[in-house]
């Protein structure tokens, strides 16, 4: 699972009201690269919320994110180094094995062989 | 020469996980009767909800690869062996995609809502007794309850919460689903539809749609009839609708 996922992903447990973001327990971490695409980041960019991301990068060990929200000018600029960063936190690091938490109800949802498992009990539903 | 769609050799398998079959055969025709507009409508994020072996989306990012190499690919299915026969397929083609385990989307449908551009689905679709759905095992994989329509129409209105503004919608039907009241009820939602495949086997005679937002359709049903009125009718109307087909 890429970070890219873990901002799309929440717990929708019923009735939970503050499924997002959940947060990463890393057991294992693996790193594959991926062909840099500016515009794609750019395209992404407005949808991403930024301090999950951030924290997301943290757990799984990069810390190089800027803790606030870059503006869309440094998105636009030509100075690379920022997408670069990004590029790689929300494409490159996987996490393969581990945990989401749900931030409300402390639910853990396994990820096995990169693959998160979002399903519910019966119960939750 | 290298293979445009998954090579059915290299597709992972599981006695758990749906094998590929003429309905995936026909949802993959589909895309590739439709590959030069889907180049052209360059998407950003493509999805398959219920991705089993893999097959489909693996073949949707082989027909996409070459004029678009940096379109990202998302996978759901409700089977967790399906999922994970799914990243062996990719993997065994040199592709990736996101695979997630999760009811249809459920997880994803808060924050993936309005970014995904293409969307293609093979749904269990074979009328059965309801409590055959969603079952554990492979009964899920084609357990479709009343009339085949129990996950498709759980289906609809996530697509329609998902797609972007420019979004489309593949679907797997069989007339047994009713799939002009399918095409209905879509366009109560905005959208226009057209058959991309049609293909009769010895069992079922499928039908592949194409949905895309059509904002004149919307006005049209706005105008011409009421909600209710549609949802009342859209039985007799399927039925007319259908022989205006064959
Ligand atoms: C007919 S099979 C199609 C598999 C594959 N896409 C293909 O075309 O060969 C339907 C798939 O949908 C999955 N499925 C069934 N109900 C689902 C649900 N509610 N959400 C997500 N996936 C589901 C099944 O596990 C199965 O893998």
């Amino acid at each position: 699972m890429r970070l890219i996922t873990h901002n799309m992903l929440s717990c929708n447990i019923k009735g939970v009201t503050n499924g997002f973001p959940l947060k990463i327990e890393a057991e294992k971490v693996i790193e594959k690269e991926v062909d840099f695409n500016p515009d794609f980041l750019k395209h992404m960019f407005a949808k991403i919320e930024w301090k999950a991301l951030v924290e997301a990068a943290r757990a799984m060990g990069y810390g190089e994110l800027p803790e606030d929200s870059p503006d869309v000018a440094v998105i636009e600029s030509a100075d690379e180094t920022f997408l670069k960063k990004l590029h790689h936190a929300l494409l490159e690091i996987h996490l393969e094995e581990g945990a989401l938490v749900c931030p409300e109800t402390g639910r853990k949802f396994p990820v096995n062989k990169g693959i998160p498992n979002m399903l519910l009990h019966e119960d939750e539903v | 020469m290298k293979s445009r769609t998954a090579d059915i050799h290299l597709v992972s398998s599981h006695r758990e996980v749906y094998e590929p079959c003429d309905d995936s055969f026909a949802l993959v025709d589909a895309l590739l009767a439709d590959q030069t507009n889907l180049i052209n409508h360059n998407p950003k994020l493509c999805m398959e909800i219920g991705s089993g072996s893999g097959y489909v989306i693996t073949s949707l990012i082989l027909l996409l690869k070459e004029s678009l190499p940096n379109v990202h690919y998302l996978a759901t299915d409700t089977n967790p062996i399906a999922a994970r026969v799914t990243n062996e397929t990719l993997q065994a083609h040199g592709v990736s995609a996101e695979v997630v385990c999760t009811d249809i989307a459920s997880c994803l449908e808060e924050r993936l809502s309005g970014l995904v551009d293409v969307m293609v689905m093979n749904p269990p679709y074979v009328p059965t007794p309801e409590y055959e759905v969603g079952v554990e095992g492979i009964a899920s994989a084609w357990a479709g309850g009343e009339n085949g329509r129990s996950v498709i129409d759980r289906v609809l209105p996530v697509v329609d919460r998902l797609l972007s503004e420019r979004g489309w919608f593949y679907l797997v039907t069989l007339t047994s689903n009713y799939p002009s009241e399918i095409c209905l009820v879509m366009r109560e939602r905005g959208y226009a539809s057209r058959i991309v495949v049609q293909r009769s086997t010895e069992e079922e005679n499928l039908i592949v749609l194409k949905f895309w937002r059509d904002e004149d359709e919307e006005s049209v049903v706005k105008e011409t009839a009421s909600v209710s009125f549609l949802t009342q009718f859209s039985r007799s109307l399927s039925s007319f609708v259908e022989k205006q087909w064959r």
